[in-house]
């Protein structure tokens, strides 16, 4: 998984059937530091996320398991809102 | 698997049922040497792990899964090992 924030959401209504319902947020992938890392991409909520939350993003097939039975045709799923993360001594 | 330092702990309240009582840790993927290499990764702690210690970590989901123990997991990565020594002898 990885550290991201939501800066945005997406609205398609022309769509695979299966993303009936889904909501679709914009998220920046984070390094532990909270700068941005990489290209802003498009993930499912199954948390209940939105814009300016902190969320902690699966990539893969797994991004389909909260949805299960139903094959959700995703690669990136949001599945934890972050309250907070804390860096040790390196 | 890759090498990698775990660097710190995500808190988080709200989030999918299979991550309840599971540990998440900061890890920083590293070369053998132990140089950082690429972005800080999210992962379910298997092993009980602690920061700062040098980890094994599986970047796949079916067996992120199962490191954790839970049907269904939306997982994509999960320590397996806590690293006492690594001997590398190249060329």
């Amino acid at each position: 998984m990885q550290l991201g924030r939501v800066i945005g959401d997406v609205v398609a209504t022309r769509k695979d059937p299966c993303y009936e319902g889904v909501k679709l947020l914009v998220v920046q992938p984070l390094t532990a530091d909270g700068a941005a890392a990489g290209r802003p991409l498009v993930a499912v909520d199954s948390v209940g996320a939105g814009v300016g939350e902190h969320v902690f993003f699966v990539r893969g097939k797994e991004a389909s398991f909260p949805f299960h039975p139903v094959e959700v045709p995703a690669d990136a799923g949001i599945v934890g809102i972050v309250d907070h993360w804390t860096l040790g001594e390196r | 698997m890759i090498l990698a330092r775990v660097v710190g702990q995500v808190v988080s309240t709200m989030k999918r049922p299979q991550f309840e009582g599971a540990k998440l840790l900061l890890v920083q993927p590293e070369t053998p040497g132990g140089e950082a290499r690429g972005n800080t990764l999210l992962a379910v702690d298997s092993v009980g792990a602690g920061v700062s210690e040098r980890v094994i970590v599986v970047l796949e989901g079916r067996a992120a899964g199962e490191a954790l123990g839970r049907r269904l997991a939306p997982v994509d990565a999960a320590i397996v090992g806590i690293v006492d020594d690594i001997d590398v002898q190249e060329d």
